[in-house]
């Protein structure tokens, strides 16, 4: 195992421009008396998924304000890595039935990867359940351990999070994405919100003939308007929901929906899925299924630039970052109060929330009726995000986390 | 100008977001969480969040006040726990009693609604908040301005507005500081006015400047090489 090698750096100056001088200042000053203490991130993924994407930005720029950050990816075999697909969904509430078989592959992993990795740095953090169990390798007294989740654990399986919790209690304090996402545990919790990259491919700024371009090519008539929902094809994220909710819109507005997500190739659920939402469609020529390559950020960003509402309105939901990425350019979103997104969508301050298909139509006509009103929630949902869901406001947090330990204010 | 013997020191401001045990699915609950939770729980619903949604200048003042229009969907006692204006306070104790009353007037005259269960859940939450030497001081008045402009949101909002717990006075401390340091009561005065729930904080900001620059006129020289008289 070695440290992961980083993706493209981006200067932690050149956010001044997104978030200004005085807050570049503060995490430099907040950085100051940690400047050469260490901190270890460790998860199972250098690529791909939410947490590799975060990491891949947040590890530089400490690194940049003087930590001595190190990321190390655990290893795993198929067998291991099917386990904890397993353990995640069940934490998720899914059916899971419990083989002791499962828990030993789980251990054997842990104690593997734990022969290789030195976990000798005053900060750690460990992402999620995969590696949960290097807590056991703690020399007493040493190091301040943290255990970040980044899933909804509000309804574990019983038999999954039975196994894991022994692990977390050991942690010096454990990190939730939102607080209903946290338990009951014997350890102090946070609350971190994921971020998203405001120069990243995904969010950063786009010239008009590269929106222009796009929805050219995928045959979108920028003079209608353009309701769209960024998610994979899952029937989580309701896409067939979606579609229904349009088509009541359709009674009173000419408007086009758009529903774009990654390629469902590898993914035999998500095939299925897909294949509902093109028969829902059939004849309507003004609803867009676009199958884009790898998320296609560049894309993504323009498709959400171009459109004049976009919505989520996901069954379940993790965080939901993809609500904060219309929020970043300032669009007015109208999203399903579950999971993340009612952090995110603050209820006529920042977006619309709704419970239903046919309040999910209610909202996005009542904001095509009033653009002026989409306007301002969408300058509002800009500033909430700029606020609280950007990468620097993640960085402020670990350092505000590190200096509290630090101090042993933690509890 | 003069320059204070007491020099003005700025600090910058972080806060991390503790998960509580306690939560909330109905009025009643609600009433039993403000009663229970930790000061620095009310100090999170109240002063900080105001501070993180700065720029919602209407008709967003505290998480209990959001939760109970959105999710308890009660306007008339959302109406009123966001009118709790929190630069009237000194001291938590004294917000928490006003909270606590609000909401069990409501609940009494209401008790139908009391016991209704909300969309969803509140939790109970809690800020740890560190503070470290910004390393700017002020000792005049352009120095002050200087530090002013150079401060983030947070560290901005820790001076003009949770500052009041600190001195348990109904002021804040540029306020203190340019009446009792500057002599400037006047200047003081019209900076603790400025509204911060109809204001974002680059908005107070750029008027606490606004109101410091008018003051520095006054003392410029005059043609004649004169001093404006100060007032």
């Amino acid at each position: 195992m070695s440290p992961v090698r980083l993706a493209k750096r981006i200067p932690l100056a050149d956010y001044a421009a997104v978030i200004g001088d005085g807050e570049i200042e503060e995490l430099r000053t907040l950085a100051k008396p940690l400047a050469g203490r260490t901190v270890e991130m460790v998860n199972s993924t250098a690529v791909g998924g939410g947490v590799a994407e975060m990491l891949n930005r947040l590890v530089p720029l400490t690194e940049e304000l003087g930590l001595a950050i190190r990321w190390e990816v655990m290893t795993g075999g198929e067998d291991f890595f099917e386990v904890t697909k397993a353990f995640h969904n069940a934490l998720h509430g899914e059916p899971y039935h419990a083989d002791p078989k499962h828990f030993e592959i789980y251990r054997a992993y842990n104690e593997q990867n734990l022969k290789r990795i030195p976990l000798d740095a005053e900060f750690i953090e460990i992402h999620d359940p995969q590696p949960a169990g290097f807590i056991e390798s703690r020399r007493a007294g040493k190091g301040h351990w943290i255990w970040r989740c980044h899933i909804d654990l509000s309804h574990p399986n019983r038999a999954v999070w039975d196994f894991l919790e022994p692990y977390v209690a050991k942690y010096d304090g454990a990190i939730f994405s939102s607080p209903e996402f946290a338990r009951q545990l014997p350890v102090p919790q946070y609350l971190l919100y994921p971020a998203i990259d405001p120069l990243a491919e995904k969010n950063k700024d786009l010239d008009p003939e590269f929106i222009d371009g796009v929805l050219e090519r995928y045959a979108v008539d920028p003079s209608r308007p353009i309701l769209t929902q960024i998610s994979r094809f899952d029937r989580l994220k309701d896409p067939v929901g979606v579609i229904r909710a349009y088509r009541i819109v359709k009674r009173y507005f000419d408007c086009q929906l758009v529903l774009a997500g990654g390629s469902a190739s590898d993914d035999p659920e998500g095939t299925v899925v897909l294949k509902e939402v093109k028969e829902a469609a059939e004849g309507d020529s003004d609803i867009k299924v676009l199958e884009l390559p790898a998320w296609a950020p560049l894309e993504v960003n323009a498709l959400q630039r171009a459109s004049t509402i976009v919505i989520q309105k996901s069954l379940r939901e993790g965080f939901g970052l993809t609500v904060s990425e219309a929020l970043w350019k300032k669009k007015p979103v109208v999203a399903s109060a579950v999971g993340g997104i009612p952090t995110q969508v603050i209820h006529k301050h920042t977006g619309l929330l709704s419970h239903s298909v046919e309040g999910t139509a209610y909202q996005i006509r009542y904001l095509l009726s009033h653009p002026e009103i989409a306007t301002r929630l969408g300058e509002q949902g800009h500033q909430h995000v700029k606020e609280n869901f950007l990468i620097t406001q993640n960085l402020k947090r670990y350092l505000t986390l590190f200096l509290i330990f630090s101090q042993g204010i933690a509890s | 100008m003069q320059a204070a013997q007491t020099p003005f020191e700025f600090f910058t401001v972080a806060s991390l977001t503790r998960i509580g045990n306690l939560s909330a699915g109905t009025l009643a609950e609600l009433l039993a969480g403000l009663e229970q939770c930790s000061d620095a729980s009310i100090f999170h619903h109240t002063f900080q969040t105001l501070s993180s949604h700065h720029y919602l200048t209407e008709g967003f003042s505290n998480d209990f006040a959001q939760w109970v229009l959105a999710d308890a969907n009660r306007d008339a006692l959302a109406e009123q726990l966001a009118a709790l204006d929190i630069r009237d306070y000194t001291s938590i104790a004294v917000l928490r009693q006003d909270l606590c009353r609000v909401v069990r007037e409501f609940n009494a005259v209401h008790p139908e609604f009391a016991q209704q269960q909300a969309l969803e859940r509140f939790y109970f939450c809690e800020s740890l908040v560190v503070t470290l030497p910004f390393g700017v001081t002020a000792r005049t008045l352009d120095e002050f301005r200087d530090g002013v402009s150079r401060l983030s949101h947070s560290a901005f909002y820790f001076h003009l507005i949770s500052s009041r717990l600190r001195l348990q006075l109904r002021t804040n401390d540029f306020s203190h500081w340019l009446a009792n340091s500057l002599g400037l009561a006047s200047l003081a005065d019209y900076i603790n006015r400025i509204d911060i729930y109809t204001n974002t904080l680059d908005s107070a900001r750029a008027k606490v400047l606004r109101l410091v620059d008018r003051e520095r006129r006054k003392h410029e020289p005059s043609p004649t090489g004169e001093a404006h008289p100060p007032g």
